[in-house]
């Protein structure tokens, strides 16, 4: 009744047809400006996503992950939210200087987006069936018929049982699991270069969880997907992902493959979030604790955000931005692709 | 009714007796409770039932946390709302102190309900937007004066929020005015209030981040020690079950499982449900995934309205066979286990119970 098998072990990053990264954020700002003031949720962010790699994208709430994410799908409620600089480039193309018809082209057919609440997210008085179709209708123009015929490809897709049976029932008779599964089969209609997850498996239970990951990770395989992944969950993080940015009170304070994080952190924030997390194989007695709540983005503290709550912070912290800095080895070898916003990096990463 | 009343002082008096530390202060014997599902408006008929909780047993000693774990839809809450008494049980009792309390109604209910609280999941739901802190954490002494009088209530709540970790000075604050981590904190004040025995927590911390779980998990056994509680502690994530327990209880489908102290269930689990459950649960090590096994189940959990004959677990179970279809397996030590001194050796409902390493050890 189950497949018992071995996790994959990490694929190495694939190049796709033409050079540079598939999704490139540069210098990123978003601001809600609200009655009591301006909140800046987003603060000079800057990542990258390359054919067939998964971004996981590590945070607590108002870290501004979310919104990130809704920026570069192009789904950002404006006004309250506003854009006053940077750049979203996919395939090297500046997405916010688009025409928003020319942006619809690509949302949906190539880059795509599912959501953490299924039941919410998918309309309750439209059948599956119909919801799976319109992509093909809107898209590609289809007739309903074949519209159809598609959804219930796609429901098997995604090994929804018995599709042809299930293809006229409603989001409300699906599990859980089952409709985050539709959403899944949703992002994936028109084959995208890249599928942005918002905590997709934050609501199910942990053997669905195990479930809809799996399926995600062998689509991803097979169509060569870019995938970024939402999450708050370091669990689900350290089985998926490739590379990891940690976000902070709008901007990212750490940067670097996912092996590399779990095993030398270089930011106290990083290593706090590792340190307070229960773990299963192991039981200690106390659980460290990162002190205080994470900061009101109406008011964020001066210098870097997280002085404090940082067992770290000095005088400097206090003054002064600490910028996203390569992170090198004690002798000054690189270390690719690992960076860290912290005025004290070597020390948190050298001990 | 003076001689039902004399029965209530003797029940008051019997549960004001302290138990030892390690004795079992909260019994649960065969606890079920059956939703009926009726049809018609008028002339209601009964046409089944949902089996939430489906035969029950477990003890809960003094001074230690009882984990209980298991998927959404296995019955949890509900075991929490029937320790309370705020549903009526089907069929079983709960003893507390001797007392079922499945039974009681009145004085002598509102006695034992002063010595067992609870701790809600949502923290923006269960805190009313309309009362002040020092109003919400004070009402439990409206209901039960005779623990604080009522010139020292203010004082007494007071004592509460500092001993959560709460400045004294918020009492007039309403609850919008906190995050999810404090409010949290407020529940558990509340919770304290009446300086209860026992206390329930149904998911205390699913609902708060990361950085502020730690916080609260840290909390509450400071508490524990402190006023020497006893906990029965319900929550989905296995891995922060593991940390506070000492005995675990894993459920599926309104019934337990397995249960043992927390090693014998996290590194020696004999039932194949337990072995799936752990198996999934996401280890944040990157290093792990290229070695560890992972058992996937298929399908979903089955509908308590109509559970599977025989074994619940057996049409989602990759060792099921024709027994499991027709004899319901019992929870106890399994046969091939009996008399063995391993930690294998311990409460488990499974025809096939072996033991099998999924967590990694570390």
């Amino acid at each position: 009744m189950s497949i018992t098998d071995k996790t994959a072990a990490v694929p190495a990053p694939r190049g796709g047809d033409h050079t540079g990264p598939l999704l490139e954020v540069k210098d990123l700002h978003v601001e809600f400006h609200t009655r009591d003031g301006v909140a800046k949720a987003v603060n000079g962010v800057n990542y990258s996503v390359n054919a067939g790699e998964t971004l996981a994208v590590l945070g607590e709430s108002g870290s501004g992950k979310s919104v990130t994410a809704q920026a570069v799908m192009g789904i950002l409620d404006m006004p309250p939210g506003k854009i006053p600089q940077g750049e979203i480039l996919f395939r090297g193309e500046d997405m916010l200087k688009m025409s928003e018809e020319e942006r619809r082209k690509i949302r949906g057919r190539k880059i795509a987006m599912i959501f953490q609440d299924a039941l919410s997210s998918l309309n309750p008085v439209l059948n599956v069936g119909y919801q799976l179709g319109e992509m093909f209708r809107v898209h590609h123009g289809m007739s309903k018929k074949d519209a159809k015929v598609k959804a219930i490809e796609l429901m098997d897709k995604v090994k929804i049982p018995a599709a042809k049976a299930r293809v006229n029932d409603y989001p409300h008779q699906f599990s859980g699991g089952m409709r985050q599964r539709i959403m899944i089969a949703m992002a994936l209609a028109l084959e995208p270069d890249l599928i942005i997850a918002d905590e997709p498996t934050t609501a199910l239970d942990v053997t669905v969880q195990a479930q809809v990951m799996d399926l995600l990770a062998e689509l991803q395989q097979e169509y060569n997907m870019g995938l970024i992944l939402i999450t708050h969950d370091l669990g689900v993080v350290a089985d998926v992902a490739d590379k990891i940015a940690v976000m902070y009170a709008g901007r990212i304070v750490e940067q670097a493959p996912v092996h590399e994080l779990y095993k030398r952190p270089a930011h106290p924030y990083t290593r706090g979030l590792l340190d307070s997390i229960p773990r299963l194989d192991q039981k200690g007695q106390e659980l460290y604790a990162i002190k205080g709540l994470p900061p009101n983005l109406l008011k964020v503290p001066t210098g870097c955000a997280f002085n404090p709550r940082c067992p770290k912070a000095d005088d400097i912290c206090r003054t002064e931005i600490p910028a996203l800095v390569p992170v090198t080895e004690q002798d000054g070898a690189d270390l690719p692709g690992r960076k860290s916003a912290c005025h004290f990096w070597k020390e948190t990463i050298h001990g | 009714m003076a001689d039902l009343s004399t029965n209530d002082e003797a029940v008051a008096a019997a549960l004001d007796a302290p138990v030892g530390r390690g004795e079992p202060i909260l019994q649960v014997r065969g606890l079920k409770k059956h939703f009926p599902l009726t049809q018609g408006i008028l002339f209601k008929k009964q046409v089944g039932a949902v089996k939430a909780v489906d035969g029950v047993s477990f003890d809960l000693y003094q001074g230690e946390t009882l984990g209980i774990v298991g998927e959404s839809g296995c019955g949890k809450s509900t075991v929490a709302k029937l320790l309370m008494n705020l549903e009526r049980a089907t069929a079983g009792e709960v003893f507390y102190k001797g007392q079922d309390i499945t039974k009681l109604s009145g004085r002598a209910l509102k006695a034992v309900r002063r010595n067992i609280q609870m701790v809600f999941q949502d923290p923006y739901t269960s805190l009313n937007p309309r009362m002040t802190v020092g109003d919400i954490i004070g009402e439990p002494f409206d209901i039960h004066p005779e623990v604080a009088p009522k010139g020292d209530r203010r004082r007494k709540v007071q004592e509460l929020l500092d001993v959560v970790g709460l400045n004294p000075e918020y009492i007039n604050r309403y609850p919008h005015q906190f995050s999810g981590g404090q409010r949290q904190r407020i529940g558990i004040a509340r919770g304290l209030a009446l300086n209860p025995e026992i206390i329930i927590c149904d998911e205390p911390v699913s609902a708060l981040d990361v950085s502020v779980q730690a916080q609260v998990i840290n909390l509450m056994e400071k508490l524990q020690d402190e006023f020497n509680l006893s906990y029965v502690f319900i929550a989905h994530d296995l891995s922060i079950v593991r940390h506070i327990s000492d005995r675990v209880g894993v459920m599926y489908l309104g019934k337990m499982a397995e249960i043992g102290t927390d090693e014998q269930i996290y590194e020696h689990p004999t039932h194949p449900y337990t072995q799936a459950l752990l198996s999934a649960v996401p280890v944040p090590d990157p290093e792990a995934r290229a070695h560890r096994e992972r058992i996937i189940l298929t399908g979903d959990v089955p509908s308590p309205a109509n559970p599977p004959s025989g074994c619940s677990f057996r049409t989602r179970c990759w060792k099921a066979q024709d027994k499991c279809a027709t004899e319901v397996p019992v929870l106890a030590v399994p046969q091939r286990f009996q008399g063995e001194d391993t930690p294998a050796a311990h409460f488990s409902a499974c025809h096939f119970a072996e033991e099998k390493q999924v967590v990694p050890a570390g």
